[in-house]
């Protein structure tokens, strides 16, 4: 069984049809990179499958594990293992960095009926991956994202990643913003995040992501379905050609 | 005046309370009470056409009869009953007063420094009243409000502590006033002078606790005189029945060059308005006023802030919040007046309210008044509900939808919560704040 099986997958937003059936087959273990110009639904995708509420399934199914990720509340979505590192993290002053995380690990391992982790034990636990995604030790102690760097944020992102330890992990756009440094950092968090249960969903527009997180497949998102799938020589082709050769109009008068 | 006006009932009972408990006080206490009540009679319960009374309806109050509490014995109040309300691993002086009346045997009293004085208000004025002369009713003038004049009438009893020059009180006093259930509504009628001397500085702490889910009125007045260089901490914590009416008043001098602040925190009471005064009488003094409001049910809440600068080089801070659910409603209307001379002013006053529920009303008036031209001012007010991408970024981390309305609604009242030093009343109002929350046992985890 896949890990997600997307079937024919419409969504609106504020009552605009973006996608317009989305085929997507994502199994443990591969990382998958959807690309696309601005506005052919990337990020409505990725919203759509993590639940936000605004993004509406208005067609299609979308399993995950076997059972309907559509029926699920974003909390349960979150429990079950699927993981969203938004492209705008949200600012939450007065939240801190530490307790916000122990609160979701603890949501999630009640959920799964495991043991929740005491703050000692959640200590050791982030301890390690602070430093991995180079941190500073005082960020844990910070408001969530409060005065964050657009760097730090997408740091943060994968830092509550590899923490959460997800199923399944769409990344939306992680990489924008993103100086070369701080892409090698977010790209080392993620790599050492790949594994033989987890599947990885990269969701970008520039291919330069790619050059240190390699996928196994890439996808070529055009308004609202997928126009072309293939290996990672197809990121390569998309930097040579750009997406004008998939524009709806293109691809008509071919 | 006809008997059904509700001034008539205070005048007889204050013609009682004269022959019954005043005739022995000093002349000038008396004199004091009788000026206090020529006021109240004069102007009555103040209406909604009153510009500082129009969010405010206090025709609850005037319509019900009150037995004043000094009628009622302060004992028969176990230890074990009032324990709830006390701070706990508590360093300094506890002062408690039940429905009024101090109780000695309830009270903790902790060494202090020499010349230091705490006790209570009523045994200084039977036996010491010299001593508070120069002050009491000096500040907090009758004429401020009526229910300032009604309190100066009928005050019984509270905190009376004075710091001498130079003086520094390390641990915090509380003044803790309790009040019980009695088949009459009864009225107290606290009163706490604070005097702090050049130099010196003290932190007080003030609570309004009920004991019982009952129907009383409690018109308490703090009058503190801050001298030179002088720094003073108070709080106030008002947890009252939410049954009960509380309107209350604080009034702060403050001498040059000295540094006050207060954090009011409101969270019981049917009916409740309680405003702050601050009068800057020398140059360069700095104060910072906290509030916070949690209403819930149809509680009403009214907080009435006013700054008087009138003297150059000070510096004003002020940021109250409001958290508002039910069909509850609350109250900030904040004044800050910069009087002509009070050049070089510094002045600040924020006001956010969230609302939690679709019925729940949030009034918000903040004010400026300039009268110099070189100074440094501004307001702001925001009233709006909880971010929705707030919340759905915590459910996208697995956190439950009322967990997260927790967490956030405890964010926006932290900058206030964090003001509050004494650890003690921190407790207390973490477990308050928290009970008021969805989800409370997720959200003390952060408390």
């Amino acid at each position: 069984m896949a890990l997600l099986e997307v079937r024919g997958l419409k969504a609106s937003v504020a009552g605009k049809e973006i996608l317009k059936g989305v085929d997507l087959t994502v199994n443990a273990g591969e990382v998958h990179a959807i690309m696309g110009p601005n506005g052919s639904g990337k990020s409505t995708l990725a919203n759509v499958l993590a639940g936000r509420p605004s993004y509406e399934a208005i067609g299609g199914s979308a399993l995950y594990q076997g059972k309907d990720l559509l029926a699920m509340k974003p909390e349960n979505r979150a429990r079950e293992g699927v993981f969203l590192a938004f492209q705008y993290p949200v600012e939450i002053p007065g939240v801190g960095n530490a307790y916000f995380l122990k609160s979701a690990l603890n949501a999630i391992r009640r959920y799964r009926n495991e043991q929740e982790l005491d703050a000692m034990e959640f200590m050791d636990l982030v301890n390690d991956k602070v430093k991995l995604l180079g941190l500073d030790e005082s960020f844990l102690s910070r408001s969530l994202n409060d005065g964050f760097s657009g760097g730090e944020k997408k740091r943060n992102e994968i830092f509550q990643m590899a923490v959460l330890e997800p199923r399944l992990a769409i990344l939306d756009e992680t990489d924008s913003g993103l100086d070369i440094d701080a892409l090698k950092v977010v790209a080392n968090g993620v790599n050492t995040m790949r594994a033989k249960d987890r599947a990885i969903v990269v969701v970008t527009h520039y291919q330069r992501i790619l050059n240190y997180i390699v996928p196994d497949f890439v996808h070529v998102l055009v308004d609202g379905r997928i126009a072309k799938s293939g290996g990672r020589e197809l990121a390569l082709e998309l930097e040579k050609t750009g997406y004008a050769s998939f524009e709806p109009r293109a691809a008509s008068a071919r | 005046m006809s008997d059904a006006d509700p001034r008539a009932q205070y005048l007889a009972d204050f013609a009682a309370l004269e022959k019954d408990f005043y005739h022995s006080e000093p002349e000038w206490v008396r004199d004091t009470r009788r000026r206090a009540l020529a006021r109240f009679r004069e102007v009555g319960f103040p209406t909604l056409k009153e510009e500082m009374w129009r969010h405010t309806n206090v025709a609850p109050i005037a319509r019900q009869p009150f037995l004043p509490a000094v009628r009622l014995g302060g004992d028969g109040v176990s230890p074990d009953r009032v324990r709830p309300a006390r701070f706990s691993q508590f360093e300094g002086s506890e002062l408690v007063f039940v429905n009024g009346h101090y109780a000695a045997r309830l009270s903790t009293l902790k060494d202090l420094p020499p010349g230091v004085r705490v006790g209570s208000l009523a045994k200084v004025l039977a036996w010491d009243s010299k001593v508070v002369e120069p002050y009491l009713g000096r500040y907090a003038k009758p004429d401020a409000n009526p229910f300032v004049a009604l309190n100066t009438a009928f005050l019984q009893d509270g905190g009376f502590i004075e710091v001498p020059k130079g003086t520094a009180v390390k641990h915090p006093i509380h003044l803790l006033f309790v009040s019980t259930f009695h088949p009459t509504p009864a009225v107290s009628y606290p009163r706490n002078l604070i005097v702090v001397g050049e130099g010196a500085s003290v932190t007080v702490t003030e609570s309004y606790v009920g004991l019982d889910e009952g129907v009383y009125f409690t018109n308490p007045v703090t009058e503190a005189v801050v001298g030179p260089a002088g720094r003073f901490d108070h709080y106030k914590l008002q947890r009252e029945s939410e049954k009960a009416f509380h309107v209350g008043a604080l009034q702060i001098h403050q001498d040059r060059n000295s540094v006050a602040s207060d954090n009011s925190l409101s969270f019981g009471g049917a009916l409740v308005r309680h405003d702050v005064k601050t009068w800057f009488g020398g140059e360069g003094a700095e104060v910072a006023l906290y509030g916070l409001y949690a209403t819930h049910g149809t509680q009403h809440m009214d907080s009435h802030t006013l700054i008087d600068h009138a003297a150059p080089a000070c510096t004003s801070r002020e940021l109250y919040k409001g958290i508002l659910d039910g069909h509850s409603r609350g109250v900030f209307y904040g004044n800050i007046v910069v009087h002509k001379d009070a050049q070089k002013t510094n002045a600040m006053q924020t006001n956010k309210n969230l609302l939690l529920s679709k019925d729940a009303l949030a009034d918000s008036i903040p004010g400026l008044q300039i009268l110099a031209n070189d100074v440094k001012c501004k307001h702001g007010s925001t009233t709006g509900q909880l971010d929705e991408s707030a919340i759905f970024y915590l459910r996208s981390r697995g956190i439950d939808p009322e967990a997260a309305r927790g967490m956030l609604t405890y964010a926006f009242v932290r900058e206030v919560v964090d003001q509050v030093k004494v650890a003690a009343m921190h407790a207390i109002l973490s477990i308050q704040l928290a009970s008021r929350l969805p989800k409370a046992d997720a959200v003390r985890e952060a408390l």
